[in-house]
Formats: structure tokens, C-alpha cells, sequence
């Protein structure tokens, strides 16, 4: 995408969420969100400069509000960014397996992004799903009673679906 | 609403747990059958908030019977459909069974993890269709602002919520009433309610049970706050780890407005107040008020120093109250039911009920709603279901990375504010991790630590500098170089973050470690004195041995080990390699003749 388009874009989902918003000073954080979701779970440089202007802010203030927050990227992922939880009662039913057989159905580690930019495998915080763990969100889908086997099945439904 | 001519209603719990077990393609089933035998106009299916039950979902109940369906599958909708809405013949396989096999009992009412609930906060989660606003009007919803606007002053709201005795519930437990009468004596030109969404414990999922299950009862007490303090703005600021939350009450909100419960004029009086959502971005320390407030404003959500409180000069400087999920949830009966009724439930300092998350190595995990003042025995026993696979209960956590261990010893506690803090605990946001001997007290204080290590928001030293600190201290303890200066270290570390940390986060961090030091000193002391962790849970500290006696030298963990660190011929006893054993615990899991155990040291 060339910067030209990214700009207009960005100007575009900010004018969208002023619109939306019926306070002043609070829209930095929810743009940021539309922005990541827009250009795919990161948030390009590029754009972040654009909202800088536009917001009449400084860059390094949006960067400094944006590398804050775990859920900001400043680095692409995939298509399907999985979040397995690592909070105790996830732990204690088996999470440790199911982060193995992720790993190795995915073939890569943790904070990775798949080679075919599918997949990113990163850690949560406690879901709030923990009468099924263990858990997982694969974008806002959770996924819950996690075993090994469930685990690769999961992954290759969406590796096929992708394929058709 | 079509309920003229419904013969039988099956509510189907879309909480976020049944969903992720299953739910939607048990749903599906169930109307796709329902259509093939016309059933379709005389079976209404119902997708409901959480029933709590979490570990049996996806579950399913069906009135007018009452009839508690768990574990669905597609396979079950199926039989269901035909044999009990076709045939009348409820399905015996899928309705609770005890331990031993044995049917319990066929209606909800009758289980015993529903029996002993006294349901206020959660009284519509698993009942009413929570994107159907219809459903709540019917419940009694909105009738409380309906009382409130019409028939009450500000000034007799907050004295109907102080009598109440209605204590914050998302863990300091600062009286709700308190806190709205000092914001509505702050004169401004502009006030806010915040409903503070952004529940982070581990262990804890009520509010987002509440906000999934019964959206409305959160606006119904936010509209109420607003009234009585002077509020013509609220937001709730919902973690963005909790989607299904922010789509029901984006649903929710809109209905309202619709409804005219929110917006200019509110049922027609002088009042106006409307609701936002705003979505945080994965940053724990934003539940703390003035980090939270912070973040709203688009900033780094880190915390200030407090006074000024939030009530004197909160969101954009202006007075502003901060209620949790579950408090707000409470508003709406209060208001209807009275004050004295509400007071009637729990203790002499804690009224009303408490909303527990069960966690943990518990039969029973899920959502429970319980008098306050019940005891801990009770609540994991009768209602939780006790431990499974026979261990023995070790400690109960309670207040996430903020709280400490209540040990088996103090199980007859009765659950209020107070009580939990003479046992160096706290209430918190009402997350019960259960532990059984299993489970190593230095290795939970550890990942609390590490969690809190995580999560610091670096404004302060002693939190960022200090919890660091005692993590590395902890690793050393759990790796078996710790030494008794280590210990004198923690305590006093452990005593100085908690009296100069900024906010709550840093100033609770220790507490996971206090309180184990303070019940099971014991085991820390194994861990320095004798290089042994009790519950064989730290992995620098114990050996997988194999008993030549009961080895039969079938091969399978030499098979199963992924390191190569068994040998042996077959037929004849095998050995691990302490050197290259990794300590997985693979070959103890394979092994069929319970030949191999864990030794420490």
C-alpha cells in the first residue's frame, strides 16, 4: 500500500471515530484500535505519522501511548493472531501441552508470525474464560478445553479454509 | 417477545465459556430439528448470559420443566429434540451425574452447586436473552430508575445505597454510597460515572460474565449513579480481551437509547445522561482508578498519587465515581427491593452477596453468587464440589497478584471483608483459586511476582525496581541457591514496596509472598535449608526415579522421552539419567505399572 492511500485511510477513521466519540480528548486510543484492525493487527508506521499531523501531536507521543499498550503491534502479524493464556488456573489443567502442540503445529515461537503470514502466536493475560481452560482467542474468538489434539485441529480447519 | 403459544423454551447458555466449548453448533442443531418436526412455533430457543456451571457447558435448560442438560453435543441436541420435546422423555445421559455415576437430580434447582446461591447480582445471568432488552423490562429492569427518577431525590438514592451497607466489590470494598454522596457534595459544572470494566485477575471472571449475561443491569445502575451524584456522562471501560462483552453492550446501549433509558430526558424528566464504552489495549494497571482514568483521556495508563481522589478531581478534572461491575449490578434490586432487605443478607460489616469465580483443582469450576459471611468450607465443598481426584486441599488464593492464601486450617473462615483480612488476604474481585498439595507455595508466590513484574507500569521504583527484585530472589529460592539472607530480604523488601509504592498494584504486590511466608514458612525453609521442594513442583529440585521393583521394562517411557534420557533393555528395569532428564514428567504419565515417582531432592 503506498503512503498516499494509508494516509487518506488513517484521515478517514479518525474523522469516523471524532465523529463517534462525544468526548474530545479521548480518541488517540480508540483510533489506534481501528487503525490496527484496518491494516491488519499492526499499526504502520506510516499511519502513525499521519495521526500525528492530524492530531496536531507530537510522534513520539503516539508512540509513547502505543508501545504502552500490549495489544498495539508496530510490527505486522498475521492474519490470525492466537492469544494463549498463561494464568494459573490455565497452567494447572494442562496449558503447558497445549502451548507445545501450538508451537509445533505452527512450527514457530512465541511474538512469531508464520512465513505464509497467517499465524501469530503471542501470550495473554487471564481470558476470564477459566471454567474451560485451558483457553486461547484466535482474534475474538476464544477457544476453550483445550487439548493437543484440538489444538492442531483447530489450526488446520483455518489453514484450510485459507487454502480454499 | 412470542410467547403466546410456546409450549416448552430451551435456554441455551451463550456465556463465553459454553461458546467456547461448543455452544453455537449445539444451538444450531437444536433449531434445525426443532424445524424438521414443526416444532419450531412452539419451542422458543433462547440464548441466555453465563449459568455459571462452566465446567459442565455447553449447557442447556429446559422450562417449564426446569430440566438441566450439561456437556451438549450436536449429537445430544439431536436426542433431546426427539426424545423430550417430541416424546416428553427427558434424556438421562446428559443430565448432572454425581461422582459415583449416579443421576443426581433433573432440575436446576435441585443441584447443589445452585442450591445454596442466593442470586442478586447474577439474578438474570443464564435466565433472560441479554441482547433482548424486552427480556429485562420483564425481569423488572429498568423499574428501579423508573422509581428513582419519579419518585426520589438524589440526596434519597445515596441514603438508600449508604443504609444498604453496598460495599465496592472490586476489591478495597469502600462503601458505594460513601463514595457517591462525596462526589455529589463537589460542585461542577460537569460530572462522570465510570463503570470500571477492566477486571485483569487471574482467576476472575465475574464482570465479564455480568457484562456478557445481564449488559442492561450495569446501564440500569450507572443511569442510577449518575442520578444521585450529578452525572451527565458515563463510560465503561471494558478490556479489550473480552469481545463478546463490548458487543452485547454496544447492543445494549443502543436499545437503551432506543428505549429512551438513556439520552436527553430520560423517561420524559429533566434528566439526561448517555453512555460510552472504551476499550483498553491490554495493560492491567489500568484497573486501578487513576490509571484507568488515565487511559480513557488517551494517555499511558499509569496511576498519580491520590488525594485528590476521583470524586474531588477525576476524568479531565472533574469529580467523577468509579464503581465496579458487579457494585452497579447490585444498584437496580437495592433500589426496588429496599434497603433493609439488602442489609438483611451477610454479616454486620459485609452486606449482601459476593460473586466467586471457582478455580482451580475444584470439581466444580464456574460462577457462584453467595450471602456474604457464608464459610470457605461451604463454599468449596457443598457448592464447589470438593477436590477432585481425591488430594487434599492445600490453600485457597484469593485476591489475584493483590491477595494471599487462606491454608485448609482456615477453612471454617467466614468469607467477608474483614475476616479475610485478618488473614492477611483480601476479598479482591472474588477470583478462588483452589491449590491441593500438589501445587508448591513458593512457586505460586512466584507467578504472582512474575505476573506483577509483567504488568508494572514502570512510573514508580519501588514497584518496578522492587517487585523485580523479589522475583529474581524467588527464582533463586526455587532453584535451590536461596539462603536465609534471601528470606530477611524478601520481608523487608516485601515491607518497603508495599509503603512506598504509588498505587495499589505496587503497594499489594508482596502480599502473595507474605502470606505464604506467613502459612507455609516450612516449605520456604525446605526450599533453602534442604534443597527440597514438599510438593515436588520445582523442577531444579527433584529427580524422576523408576522402582526397579515395579519397572517391567515395557518401554514406554524410554519411548515417550524426548530427550533420550532412559535407557534400558527391554523386559528388564530401566533408568533415568538425572544429567539429561529434563523433568518433563512425560514417562510418569506413560508409565502403566506406577513405576515412576518424583523424589525431592
Amino acid at each position: 500500500m503506498d503512503v498516499a492511500q494509508i494516509e487518506k485511510t488513517v484521515k478517514e477513521i479518525y474523522e469516523q471515530v471524532k465523529s463517534e466519540s462525544l468526548e474530545e480528548g479521548d480518541v488517540l486510543i480508540n483510533t489506534l484500535h481501528r487503525i490496527q484492525d484496518h491494516f491488519g493487527n499492526f499499526i504502520p508506521p506510516e499511519a502513525a505519522e499521519t495521526l500525528a499531523e492530524l492530531m496536531d501531536l507530537p510522534l513520539s507521543k503516539i508512540y509513547e501511548v502505543l508501545t504502552f499498550y500490549t495489544m498495539f503491534s508496530t510490527r505486522p502479524r498475521g492474519k490470525y493472531v492466537i492469544r494463549v493464556c498463561e494464568s494459573t488456573p490455565c497452567h494447572v489443567t494442562g496449558g503447558k501441552a497445549v502451548v507445545e502442540a501450538l508451537k509445533e503445529t505452527l512450527g514457530i515461537d512465541f511474538n512469531q508470525t508464520t512465513e505464509d503470514g497467517l499465524f501469530t502466536l503471542e501470550f495473554s493475560s487471564c481470558l476470564g474464560l477459566c471454567g474451560v481452560a485451558p483457553v486461547m482467542m484466535i482474534n475474538d474468538m476464544a477457544y476453550g478445553n483445550l487439548t493437543p489434539e484440538r489444538v492442531k485441529a483447530i489450526i488446520e480447519e483455518l489453514r484450510g479454509g485459507e487454502a480454499e | 417477545m412470542s410467547v403466546a403459544v410456546v409450549a416448552s423454551t430451551v435456554l441455551i447458555c451463550a456465556g463465553g465459556a459454553c461458546i467456547s466449548a461448543g455452544e453455537k453448533s449445539v444451538k444450531q442443531v437444536f433449531e434445525e430439528k426443532l424445524r424438521e418436526f414443526a416444532l419450531d412455533s412452539v419451542v422458543q430457543v433462547v440464548e441466555t448470559g453465563c449459568m455459571g456451571a462452566c465446567n459442565l457447558g455447553p449447557l442447556a435448560v429446559i422450562y417449564p420443566e426446569g430440566i438441566f442438560y450439561q456437556k451438549l453435543t450436536p449429537q445430544a441436541a439431536e436426542e433431546i429434540v426427539v426424545e423430550h420435546l417430541l416424546k416428553g422423555r427427558p434424556v438421562e445421559k446428559y443430565l448432572y451425574k454425581g461422582p459415583a455415576g449416579e443421576i443426581k437430580a433433573k432440575s436446576q434447582e435441585e443441584l447443589p452447586f445452585f442450591k445454596r446461591q442466593v442470586k442478586i447480582a447474577t439474578r438474570n445471568l443464564g435466565v433472560i436473552d441479554p441482547t433482548d432488552i424486552d427480556e429485562y423490562i420483564g425481569r423488572d429492569g429498568y423499574f428501579a430508575l423508573m422509581k428513582v427518577l419519579k419518585e426520589m431525590t438524589p440526596e434519597e438514592v445515596i441514603a438508600e445505597i449508604k443504609s444498604s451497607g453496598l460495599r465496592g466489590r472490586g476489591g478495597a470494598g469502600f462503601p458505594t454510597g460513601l463514595k457517591w454522596e462525596l462526589c455529589r457534595k463537589n460542585e461542577a459544572d460537569q460530572k462522570f460515572i465510570i463503570c470500571n470494566a477492566d477486571e485483569g485477575d487471574p482467576g476472575a471472571f465475574m464482570d465479564r460474565s455480568i457484562l456478557e449475561g445481564d449488559p442492561h443491569s450495569v446501564l440500569e445502575g450507572m443511569a442510577i449513579g449518575a442520578y444521585a451524584i450529578g452525572a451527565s456522562r458515563g463510560f465503561i471501560y471494558v478490556r479489550a480481551e473480552y469481545p463478546l462483552a463490548i458487543e452485547r453492550l454496544n447492543i445494549a446501549i443502543e436499545q437503551a437509547r432506543e428505549y429512551g433509558f438513556l439520552g436527553e430526558n430520560i423517561l420524559g424528566t429533566d434528566f439526561s445522561f448517555d453512555i460510552e464504552i472504551r476499550i483498553g489495549a491490554g495493560a492491567f494497571v489500568c484497573g486501578e482508578e487513576t490509571a484507568l482514568m488515565a487511559s480513557i483521556e488517551g494517555e499511558r495508563g499509569q496511576p498519580r498519587v491520590k488525594p485528590p481522589y476521583p470524586v474531588q478531581s477525576g476524568l479531565w478534572g472533574k469529580p467523577t465515581v468509579i464503581n465496579n461491575v458487579e457494585t452497579l449490578a447490585n444498584v437496580p434490586p437495592i433500589i426496588l427491593k429496599g434497603a433493609q432487605w439488602f442489609a438483611s443478607i451477610g454479616t454486620e460489616t459485609s452486606k449482601g452477596t459476593k460473586v466467586f469465580a471457582l478455580a482451580g483443582k475444584i470439581r466444580n469450576t464456574g460462577l457462584v453468587e453467595v450471602p456474604m459471611g457464608i464459610t470457605l468450607r461451604e463454599l468449596i465443598y457443598e457448592i464447589g464440589g470438593g477436590i477432585p481426584s481425591g488430594k487434599k486441599l492445600k490453600a485457597v488464593q484469593t485476591g489475584g497478584p493483590s491477595g494471599g492464601c487462606i491454608p485448609a486450617e482456615h477453612l471454617d473462615v467466614r468469607v467477608d471483608y474483614e475476616s479475610l483480612k485478618e488473614l492477611g488476604t483480601i476479598m479482591g474481585s472474588g477470583g478462588m483459586v483452589v491449590m491441593d498439595e500438589d501445587d508448591c507455595m513458593v512457586d505460586v508466590a512466584k507467578f504472582f511476582l512474575g505476573f506483577t513484574v509483567e504488568e508494572s507500569c514502570g512510573k514508580c521504583t519501588p514497584c518496578r525496581e522492587g517487585t523485580k527484585v523479589m522475583l529474581d530472589l524467588l527464582e533463586k529460592i526455587t532453584s535451590g541457591e536461596g539462603t536465609h539472607e534471601d528470606l530477611e530480604k524478601l520481608k523487608e523488601l516485601a515491607q518497603f514496596i508495599s509503603e512506598a509504592s504509588l498505587c495499589g498494584l505496587g503497594q499489594t504486590a508482596p502480599n502473595p509472598v507474605l502470606s505464604t511466608m506467613r502459612y507455609f514458612w516450612d516449605e520456604y525453609i525446605a526450599h533453602v535449608e534442604e534443597k527440597r521442594c514438599p510438593a515436588k513442583r520445582c523442577k531444579a529440585l527433584i529427580r524422576y526415579v523408576i522402582d526397579p521393583q515395579k519397572c517391567v521394562g515395557c518401554t514406554a517411557c524410554a519411548r515417550v522421552c524426548p530427550v533420550a534420557a532412559i535407557t534400558g533393555e527391554i523386559r528388564k528395569p530401566h533408568e533415568i539419567d538425572p544429567e539429561i532428564c529434563t523433568r518433563c514428567g512425560s514417562c510418569m504419565e506413560v508409565c502403566r505399572f506406577d513405576a515412576i515417582s518424583k523424589v525431592s531432592p
